[in-house]
């Protein structure tokens, strides 16, 4: 009996020799393990068996049949796998082939930079409010306390549609129409498209501003350094500072103009800040009174302050864009330098 | 405003270097755009005496010289220069050395003599006759015997000066002078200022009045009108003082009389005037408006036509002068001139600057009127005038004058407090700080505990408030004393984009991601541009909003739709072999409104969208419509009807229709319009109606449940004649297709020789599920039964 089962052991290893797929693996299971296979064969065998001897038998039967399965089943595994990386080798790709295009397109690099500095300022507790951008002379000029003779109101500089209506020249009257609407507290951004009378290299007709402004109680210069201090550094880099020097505009009493560390060179003095290392980026102040009391706010109560960006001078200054006009042309070669995020 | 620092050094002491004085002056709000150091290259350029002529022997034109160059020794010098003599003292370029512009000077060889320096003429030190006379001539500049040989020329005629040109801001007219930017510095400097001499010796026996009656007929344009009389003018040359001042400030010099009211001008920042009392018919002067049509023809030989606008100074019978602008044709100083009346005012700037606007006429007082000049300086203006003839000793002096003013000069007075200047700056200035730099400011300070009362000095006409006064403090104080602080006494507000605007970016989000790039175009237009694009302007084009100044005609109306931009965006971009591209624009379009009592026109935002490209079609234009729509108008109602857009391809465009609402048309741009702007590829536009848009967006999302029992498919391909729409298969599908139809998709359209001729194949998919149970087999056999019923009979279809 013994003899038997070492045959067939040694019949099974034979035939597992030789097994490299699992079709064959699968008629090695059958010839052995199968219903009529060998194994099972031998087992069918006990009846003839004394009753006394058919205990033992059946035991190493059963343990013959285990036996066998499990070299059959280590030898399925090697099968498999070896099938396995086979089908992977059939299946091989050149990954330097180029991918399928799988294309994004991008916002304009103005309003990249535009989402930039709402989200700093939203961030600050800042709403967005969107005047019209074809407005009378009251919001333009008369409620920003530019009088009637300021040379600012001069024909070549702005574009007219009637004696008393014309393109906003700055995005300053949105101050207004907000002050009219609501109390303080107010702190609000005003963006969008803003029109002159000037076209050259760093000059367009149409262009973009926004414009700030905080109305609330003890709202002082020092609150305006703190703002703009903090959005610098979300607009440029972390270690980016801020410069106040005085100014004049109509519509804020102190009026300063803001510099910037130059961002190229970090304030050591290059070709973008003309060796200066600041770049002037805006104009801000403190909300002049009169302001304040022609839009209905009690200047005694209240204070504010305002600042207005103009959006084409930060991203030509962030992108280190020559001239004005590219921003305009829709070129698609230049549109495209923008979508990476 | 030009200021030289050897001029303002007369006024105060200046002991830092240009430089130094150049961030002061940033530091106080006078950004010096511009500092030019004048004469900084001339180096090495030396006084000699010439103590030998000869003609050169191999050049008939030039000549051999010895000069004497004192330290330097005997040189010898080849010239061509013929104005030159034995023993005349010359500048002469060493070896190595610069002249005014830069150039640099060798030792060389003429015609086979060697030439150790060249003679320098006063053009290349930089300088005319009213620096140093003589300067003009052509030729080498003969200076003066006595000075010492082998210095420095530069150093010996002074030509070494900073030119500053600072930025003065429109709230500071004041400053538009030496005296005013000398009053600055001495501010930030914190030294004392030494004012001009304004005192003259008059002559009792002459009185203004008894010459000349003036009369101000408009105190609205002439608020202060200052005359007075000088008799026995000695017209000549200026003192060389002068005329280098002027030459400073780059003025020539013309005669004593002319050049003083140029002087008073650039120092004191007055405009002056003088008339020739012999040309003053009548013994008068009338300030009055003109009379309309009424001429004049200024100094220049100007005709101008003026009307009631313009502010002339008349004798008794005619203008003699356009006020603040320049003089009449006869009235100016002549050589013959005896006695002249001087004129000092203020004009309103405003007025002046219409008139010299309107006939194009401008002149140093223009300018300087338009800037504004204030009361105070009239008088001072005229007093530094008469000091001047006084000095120059050129004219007697009438002892009284007409001061003429529309009311007494007051003083202005400004009460607050410590604190409240404080409250704006947001940091503590101490008392006696804020003290001190208003008194340097020339503020007169009453401080008593804590109340502040100021009188203004006359000339700060820009301060009004406390808030003027913080602006001040803080200038001279220092801005890097402010402290960055976040507001800290302010509620708190919750920021942020609200839903509409959260959405629109959103929008045009989900176009980034369908391949748009934003491009931004003008919103002013050409004209044409609607006639071209058949653009509806309404009656006479009275729905155009129009620009009454526009910058050209491209520039001249404000846009009525984006689609014109968008095309020609396009065609640049072909033009630039840019072959392929999807662009979009949100932006707004214009109308005048149509309540003609509403001034403002009324505004409307567009989406307008173009794809050009080999792979473009209409599909994939339709594609990004059907996109937009799923996304923000999920579950509404969608129609495309052919639409009568004049711009698109009249067979394939579809108007949009979202519940009924129209929102837009897309299709291919009309070919005939894309040849007359270059585009020779298909071009697939889209113009959509935001506020359109946005009124059919799904406003909520509901949840649907997922059915858990087996849904039924059906193929179905049938034939239809070629002109039947999709829409309609569509429609007669639904029609019948029963509570349980989920959905219906076309999956594949064909037309050729495997279908009758004019005929198509169009197969769909459709699905068909209950979310209660799973349907029978049999009932829906019953319903594509049904549908291919209707399909026959509405749309004439056989299943193929």
């Amino acid at each position: 009996m013994q003899v038997q089962f070492n045959e067939i052991r040694t019949k099974v290893n034979a035939d597992l020799e030789i097994v490299s797929s699992m079709k064959e693996i699968g008629d090695l299971k059958a010839k052995y393990l199968g219903k009529s296979g060998e194994i099972t064969s031998l087992m069918r065998c006990m009846k003839d068996l004394a009753p006394d001897q058919r205990a033992s038998y059946g035991k190493f039967v059963n343990e013959l049949k285990e036996e066998v399965s499990l070299i059959i089943a280590k030898k399925e595994e090697q099968v498999k796998q070896a099938e396995t990386l086979a089908k992977y080798e059939r299946e091989a790709v050149d990954i330097t082939l180029p991918g399928e295009e799988a294309s994004v397109g991008s916002l304009h690099p103005l309003n990249i930079v535009k989402n930039k500095i709402l989200d700093a300022f939203c961030g600050m507790g800042f709403e967005v409010f969107e005047g019209p951008e074809i407005d009378s002379d009251y919001y333009c000029f008369q409620a920003l306390n530019i009088p009637k003779d300021h040379p600012a109101r001069d024909m070549q500089d702005t574009l007219y549609i009637s004696d008393n209506v014309l393109l906003r020249p700055h995005t300053s009257p949105g101050q207004v129409r907000t002050m009219e609407k609501k109390q303080p507290p107010i702190k609000i951004l005003s963006p969008g498209r803003v029109y002159r009378a000037d076209d050259d290299a760093s000059h367009s007709p149409m262009f973009h501003q926004i414009e700030g402004l905080v109305v609330d109680k003890g709202v002082s210069l020092c609150d305006l350094k703190g703002l703009l201090d903090e959005f610098v550094k979300i607009m440029f880099d972390s270690d980016t500072k801020t410069r106040f020097r005085p100014s004049y505009f109509p519509f804020t009493e102190p009026s300063v103009e803001v510099d910037v560390t130059c961002c190229k060179c970090h304030g050591k003095g290059c070709s973008l800040c003309k060796g200066t290392g600041w770049i002037e980026i805006l104009g801000a102040g403190i909300v002049n009174k009169n302001v304040l009391e022609m839009s209905g706010i009690d200047s005694n109560v209240y204070s504010g302050l305002a600042f207005g960006l103009g959006i084409e001078r930060i991203t030509m200054i962030k992108y280190g864009i020559p001239d004005i006009r590219t921003l305009f042309e829709s070129n698609v070669k230049f549109l495209k330098q923008f979508n990476r995020r | 405003m030009k200021a030289p620092l050897s001029w303002l050094k007369e006024y105060v002491d200046i002991d830092c270097s240009a430089e130094e004085l150049q961030a002061k002056l940033f530091s106080c709000g006078f950004e010096v755009e511009e500092l030019v150091h004048f004469g900084a290259n001339i180096d090495k350029i030396v006084t000699c005496k010439i103590e030998k002529i000869e003609k050169h022997p191999n050049a008939d034109k030039l000549s051999v010289t010895q000069v004497n160059a004192g330290k330097y020794g005997i040189l010898q010098i080849i010239t061509a220069a013929t104005n030159i003599f034995e023993g005349a003292v010359v500048p002469v370029a060493l070896d190595g050395s610069t002249l005014f512009n830069g150039e640099h000077i060798y030792n060389g060889e003429l015609r086979g003599l060697p030439s150790f320096g060249m003679f320098c003429s006063g053009e290349e030190l930089g300088i005319n006759d009213d620096f140093y006379k003589g300067a003009s001539v052509n030729g080498i500049l003969i200076l003066s015997d006595d000075l010492p040989l082998g210095e420095e020329v530069k150093e010996l005629l002074n030509i070494d000066d900073f030119i500053f040109d600072i930025n003065v801001t429109a709230n500071r007219p004041d400053c538009q002078s030496i005296l005013g930017i000398a009053r600055e510095v001495a501010a930030v400097l914190d030294k004392p200022l030494k004012m001009p001499a304004l005192d003259y010796k008059v002559a009792n026996d002459i009185s203004t009045k008894d010459m000349i009656k003036v009369t101000n007929k408009a105190f609205d344009l002439c608020p202060r009108y200052m005359a007075h009389y000088v008799s026995d003018i000695q017209t000549g040359e200026s003192p060389d003082w002068m005329k280098k001042r002027l030459f400073s400030m780059g003025l020539r010099s013309i005669s004593n009389i002319v050049d003083i009211t140029n002087y008073v001008l650039l120092e004191i920042g007055q405009p002056m005037h003088a008339f020739d009392m012999n040309e003053l018919e009548g013994n008068e002067i009338n300030i009055r408006r003109a009379d309309n049509g009424e001429k004049i023809v200024t100094l220049d030989e100007k005709e101008f036509s003026l009307t009631n606008d313009n502010l002339v100074i008349c004798d008794a019978y005619k203008p003699v002068a356009l006020a603040g602008v320049m003089g009449g044709l006869n009235s100016g100083i002549k050589e013959d001139t005896k006695a002249v009346v001087f004129e000092s005012a203020r004009f309103v700037r405003d007025n002046i600057r219409k008139t010299s606007r309107m006939l194009g006429q401008r002149s140093d007082s223009s300018a300087r009127y338009e800037k504004g000049v204030d009361y105070f300086s009239v008088e001072t203006g005229l007093k530094r005038a008469l000091h001047l003839i006084d000095e120059l000793g050129c004219g007697k002096i009438a002892c009284d004058g007409y001061d003429l003013m529309d009311k007494p000069i007051e003083q202005k007075v400004i009460k607050t407090t410590v604190g409240k200047v404080n409250a704006v700056l947001g940091i503590d200035v101490p008392e006696n700080e804020m003290k001190n730099i208003l008194e340097r400011l020339h503020f007169d300070v009453k401080m008593d505990n804590g109340n502040l009362t100021l009188n203004v000095p006359l000339y700060r006409e820009d301060m009004e408030s406390y808030p003027d006064i913080a602006e001040e403090i803080i200038r001279e104080y220092g801005y890097d004393y402010i402290k960055p602080t976040l507001l800290k006494t302010s509620a708190i507000t919750n920021g942020g984009l609200n839903d509409a605007q959260s959405k629109l970016e959103s929008l045009k989000n989900l176009l980034i991601g369908y391949n748009f790039f934003e491009t931004i175009t003008y919103s002013f237009v050409p004209e044409k541009d609607f006639a071209d694009f058949n653009i509806e302007t309404g009656e006479n084009g009275d729905k155009i909003v129009r620009i009454i100044n526009p910058l050209s005609e491209d520039m001249a109306v404000m846009r009525r739709s984006l689609v014109p931009s968008m095309v020609k965006a396009v065609a640049f971009n072909l033009n630039r072999k840019n072959y392929n591209g999807r662009l979009f624009e949100l932006a707004k379009i214009y109308t005048v409104n149509p309540d003609k009592s509403v001034e403002l026109p009324i505004e409307t935002a567009k989406l307008c969208f173009a794809m050009f490209g080999e792979n473009e079609s209409f599909f994939t234009a339709k594609g990004v419509v059907e996109g937009i729509l799923n996304t923000y108008c999920a579950g509404k109602d969608v129609k495309y009807v052919k639409p009568e857009v004049a711009y698109l391809h009249p067979t394939r465009s579809a108007n949009v229709f979202v519940d009924g609402v129209l929102i837009g048309s897309f299709g291919q741009l009309r070919p005939d319009l894309a040849d007359k702007y270059n585009v020779d590829k298909p071009v697939y536009i889209c113009e959509l109606d935001y506020a359109s848009l946005v009124s059919v967006f799904t406003d909520k999302i509901m949840f649907k449940t997922i059915s858990k029992f087996p849904a039924i498919e059906r193929d179905l391909a049938i034939t239809v004649d070629v002109k039947v729409s999709c829409a309609e298969i569509f429609d007669a599908i639904n029609e019948v297709g029963g509570e349980f139809l989920q959905t219906i998709k076309l999956f594949d359209v064909y037309q050729g020789d495997q279908v009758e001729k004019g005929k198509k194949s169009m197969a769909f998919n459709i699905v068909f599920q209950s979310t209660e149970r799973t349907l029978n087999v049999s009932e829906i056999d019953d319903t594509i039964k049904l549908i291919l019923n209707n399909l026959r009979n509405k749309v004439n279809a056989e299943l193929r």
